[in-house]
């Protein structure tokens, strides 16, 4: 580490607290702020459920020590590690399909003895950093052949999951490494053959791999008005509950949908639905603008890292931050199949938010382990 | 692995570019998608705002409706008729409980069940819409209220309704006036809804069944209120939001005199027959009373099948004989064939014939007799009803021939319904000659119409038609459409509701009038009278006329008990009459089956009728709320 007498650049601040703990504050600052709208919507949406509030905050306090945790570990420890952390992800998933605990009619839970552990979650974190590994040990932009083991990498763990099945943790998966590969440079000519190939395989995974009650889904989304009180019926509330919110919102703790426990899911998966029809569409422009935020923060951290396989890590993670974001709005506003994906640090429960923290703690650390300035 | 890899030479700076180019492209693209997310955000919250506010507020507000309370019935004086009582029952919704045996065992064991009323629960929640409450045990007493009422923590499902039940305190007396509200069938809430009546009714349980009750359904029923409530998704009410009281039904006064009503009910003494009274000034019914009768709270609360079965007993207490009996008329119907025979010049004033005891047709053997075997002699006009002479009557009868008869008694509203403000009402019969072709596909014979003349033959009226022409002659003439109902009241004021009157009869000579009522005058006051004994020492002045009626059948559907067939067979006692002589204010009719003579059965019950109504009393109007005149306060188009 070499410390800077540079105070002209406001990077150069090496000795401050926060560098010392190697925290990003802006970063940190857009997070805690997704985190108290957190708050204020399960509050509502909990039905004013106290101990909730209270387990909801124990996890932040526990994603946020990871963050901070994982924030000391420097980019090329991490990198170190990959590999062997690789190895093991994809044996914990092969596990927890021979062994694994079924829950909601997939196996997705590996018992561990002491708690039942999603291994599918720690491979959202091991992926991106092994393919950012892999394509960036590499001159870039990278090969066609790098592309392509690229490719393989990230398809292994993709379908292990979705075999649980669990359609949502292998769209992120897959997208975490997919990203990777496309901020390392991956040539358009590539993108657009994998696009092709993309449509060619949706028959096959609509035939061969999808299950019943996801293809369900998926024609349920297509025409919701189709099964209005079955597999419709969430996203017809939840489109209700948002559509009936209109420019200001019912007000905190007014939405009917919600509060008369209409809408499903309410402080899970639908909580944007909760929160669109309580605030409207000037507090939904409020919520985005903080995501957004959020996202340029990790794409500048990103763009100003110092080697290759940082910028394409911090990218990456950031990336599939927005894809969290994009695919649960889209999801309950109708513009998505509903697939299992929380939104990002707002809904309530802790794995998805430790994942994501864990992610923010990284980019942290490609952001403030850094050997030269520039 | 890869590291060893690793080429010597990197241009970082071009990697760093691209990776920039990158990052950019792809905070474009993260831009844009945020864009379709609000550009769609937008449609449905803006574009589609009103209609998926409209479809949350389907999903959170309900509307309840609430039934208005029915209407009390009043006699003329106030007295109440009918009235509306909190009713406690037990009632159990089925949905909402895991085992439904278990639950009305140990209601069972709480309170006494019996083994009808399970019976009929479980048949009942059967057919019922799911999650609608069904009764178990209705008319439970405070005791029992109270004990459920402690158990009902661990009877899901099982709650104690106070429910407004319709009580009449006068019981069996006023029953076939009243009729009486029960449980709305099927049938009934589809003609309902046909007349767009079912949000009216949507909270309604009872409607009327029969009698007044029926006839003014609309009037008592009120207008339904409704509670708009927020509703959570498993439908439990979480508040009211708006209401609207239900309206009332409309209180109704009837022209009933109910202590007349009573003194009826009690002087035909359990037997089989009628009174009607009525007031021949305006057509209000005073009392109208069929015997046997019973208590129409039975019906109230969903008759057992066991009290049931007692009401079709041979004495056919179900039947409203004021109105639906049909009897042959005998001589009650004399003064009219007089007035006939005066109107037609066939006898006058002075005119009489010689009664040798029978009366024969030219060229045929066969006598019809007078009740008087021996002859009444000389009879002229008077004598002929003083005495009820058959053989004058048999006369006139043979003289006028029959069309002359029909068509003369149709005025008087015979073989006709008379319009009372009931549902229940039979015509009787006007017997002529189209009528017996058409019913028994023979011509008329003479013989028929001697028969007629004594009201026999084919010849059949009930008792409220006979009160009615008995109204019609004490009146000179004037007709009106019996009525129930005198008078309505909504909010403060009392509506009066007349009687429709439609067109007097016109006589020829209108002093024939005099001539029949100076008839029935005889009756009553001169000594040879044949209720002269009965009336003898009233301190007020009535006419009337007697009748023995020969029996074959009561009424038109009756089926006899051959085993009492020989006591069936004895004559109807009839007397119709009315008072006071010189300005009348009640006409009335009274019909006792099987009873023997007129005179001797009949007479006496109108006798205490018409002392209860002239002495104890003043005359009706004066104590009334209802006006005994006949007012015109409300418009009627004739």
């Amino acid at each position: 580490m070499i410390s800077s007498s540079k105070s002209g650049n406001g990077y150069a601040a090496k000795d401050t607290f926060a560098q010392r703990i190697h925290i990003d504050i802006p970063l940190l600052l857009g997070l805690l702020t997704l985190m108290v709208f957190s708050l204020i919507i399960i509050y509502g949406a909990s039905g004013q459920n106290i101990a909730m509030m209270k387990a909801q905050v124990i996890r932040m306090g526990i994603s946020l020590s990871a963050m901070l945790f994982i924030a000391q570990i420097s980019p090329s420890a991490l990198r170190r590690w990959s590999v062997p952390l690789f190895g093991l992800g994809l044996a914990l998933l092969v596990a927890t399909l021979l062994f694994g605990h079924v829950g909601k009619g997939a196996q997705r839970w590996l018992n561990l003895g002491v708690f039942n552990f999603q291994t599918s979650e720690a491979m959202k974190v091991i992926l991106p950093i092994v393919v950012a590994h892999f394509i960036t040990t590499y001159s870039l932009p990278p090969r066609l052949r790098h592309v392509i083991v690229g490719f393989v990498i990230v398809l292994i763990p993709t379908l292990l999951i979705a075999k649980q099945p669990d359609l949502g943790t292998s769209i992120l998966v897959a997208s975490s490494g997919i990203f990777a590969l496309f901020l390392a440079g991956m040539s358009w000519r590539i993108i657009g053959s994998l696009a092709v190939a993309a449509s060619a395989f949706a028959p096959v995974l609509w035939f061969f791999l999808m299950r019943d009650y996801q293809r369900q889904r998926v024609l349920t989304f297509l025409d919701p008005e189709s099964d209005p009180l079955g597999s419709g019926y969430h996203i017809i509330q939840s489109k209700i509950a948002i559509g009936s919110g209109g420019v200001s919102g019912k007000g905190w703790l007014n939405g009917t949908q919600s509060q008369l426990e209409f809408l499903p899911e309410r402080h899970t998966d639908f909580i944007f639905s909760v929160f669109s029809e309580e605030f409207g569409l000037l507090g939904i422009c409020m919520l985005l603008a903080v995501y957004m935020f959020v996202i340029a923060r990790g794409l500048y951290i990103a763009s100003q890292a110092q080697d290759p396989f940082s910028r394409v890590l911090a990218g990456a993670i950031t990336l599939t931050f927005f894809v969290y974001l994009f695919v649960n709005i889209g999801m309950v506003s109708g513009l998505l199949p509903v697939v299992g994906v929380p939104l990002p640090l707002v809904s309530y429960g802790g794995t998805s938010m430790l994942t994501l923290m864990i992610g923010f703690g990284i980019v942290m650390a490609i952001h403030t382990h850094r050997r030269f300035n520039k | 692995m890869f590291l060893n890899q690793r080429p010597p030479i990197r241009n970082n700076v071009a990697e760093s570019n691209l990776f920039t180019r990158r990052v950019i492209i792809a905070f474009v693209i993260v831009c844009a998608l945020i864009g379709v997310l609000l550009a769609n955000l937008y449609s449905i919250q803006v574009n589609m705002h009103e209609s998926y506010q409209t479809r949350a507020n389907g999903n959170r507000i309900k509307v309840i409706p609430v039934a208005p309370n029915r209407g009390i019935i009043f006699d003329r004086n106030g007295m109440i008729l009918a009235e509306n009582k909190a009713v406690y029952s037990l009632e159990l919704v089925a949905e909402k409980i895991k085992n439904i045996e278990h639950t009305v065992d140990t209601i069972g064991s709480i309170i006494n069940i019996t083994d009808e009323e399970k019976e009929l629960f479980f048949k009942v929640q059967k057919a019922q819409k799911r999650f609608k409450k069904v009764t178990l045990k209705s008319r439970l007493s405070p005791a029992e209220v109270a004990k459920i009422s402690v158990n009902l923590h661990r009877l899901e499902g099982v709650t104690v309704e106070a429910r407004l039940k319709r009580y009449y305190p006068y019981k069996e007396t006023l029953t076939h006036v009243l009729g009486y509200v029960g449980r709305m069938t099927k049938k009934e809430l589809q003609r309902i809804t046909d007349n767009d009546e079912g949000a009216n009714y949507a909270a309604t349980r009872d409607i009327g069944k029969q009698g007044i009750e029926k006839y003014y359904e609309q009037m008592l029923h009120g207008v339904a209120g409704f509670q708009e409530v927020e509703v959570n998704h498993r439908g439990k009410i979480i508040r009211v939001l708006n209401q609207v009281l239900p309206e009332h039904g409309q209180d109704l006064y009837l022209n009933i005199d109910v202590r007349l009503q009573q003194q009826a009910y009690s002087a035909l003494a359990g037997r089989r027959g009628s009174v009607v009274a009525l007031n021949p000034n305006n057509g209000a019914v005073l009392a109208m009373v069929s015997s046997p009768s019973y208590d129409p709270n039975l019906f109230v609360h969903g008759i057992s099948g066991k009290d049931y079965r007692k009401l079709l007993s041979p004495d056919k207490p179900l039947i409203n004989r004021a109105t639906k009996g049909a009897y042959p008329p005998a001589s009650t119907i004399k003064q009219l064939m007089a007035l006939a025979a005066l109107e037609e010049g066939i006898v006058s004033e002075t005119s009489s014939i010689d009664d040798p005891g029978w009366f024969k047709l030219p060229n045929v053997e066969r006598k019809f007799r007078d009740h008087l075997a021996w002859g009444h002699g000389k009879v002229d006009v008077y004598r002929a009803m003083a005495k009820s002479c058959d053989t004058y009557f048999y006369d006139i009868a043979y003289r006028l021939k029959i069309d002359k008869i029909s068509t003369f008694m149709y005025q008087f509203g015979f073989g006709e319904y008379t319009g009372i403000d009931i549902h229940e009402e039979k015509k009787g019969i006007m017997p002529s000659r189209e009528w017996k072709r058409n019913r028994h596909n023979q011509p008329w014979y003479t013989g028929d119409t001697i028969s007629l003349g004594i009201g026999q033959s084919y010849w059949t009226a009930t008792p409220l038609q006979l009160a009615k022409s008995t109204a019609i002659v004490a009146a000179s003439g004037k007709r009106f459409t019996p009525q129930i109902l005198g008078a309505s009241q909504q909010g403060q004021g009392l509506l009066q509701i007349p009687a429709d009157d439609y067109a007097p009869i016109k006589l020829k000579q209108s002093r024939h009038w005099q001539i029949a009522q100076k008839g029935m005058w005889e009756v009553v006051n001169n000594i040879g009278g044949t209720a002269y004994n009965v009336f003898k020492g009233a301190n007020y002045i009535s006419a009337g006329k007697t009748g023995t009626a020969q029996v074959i059948s009561m009424a038109e559907d009756e089926k006899y008990d051959a085993s009492k067939i020989k006591e069936r067979h004895r004559d109807n006692a009839m007397y119709v009459g009315y008072a006071p002589y010189d300005n009348p204010q009640i006409a009335l009719a009274v019909v006792i089956e099987n009873a023997g003579g007129g005179g001797s059965s009949a007479a006496p019950v109108a006798r205490q009728l018409l002392d209860t109504y002239l002495s104890e009393n003043k005359p009706l109007g004066e104590s009334t709320l209802l006006s005994s005149q006949s007012t015109n306060q409300q418009d009627r188009t004739p």
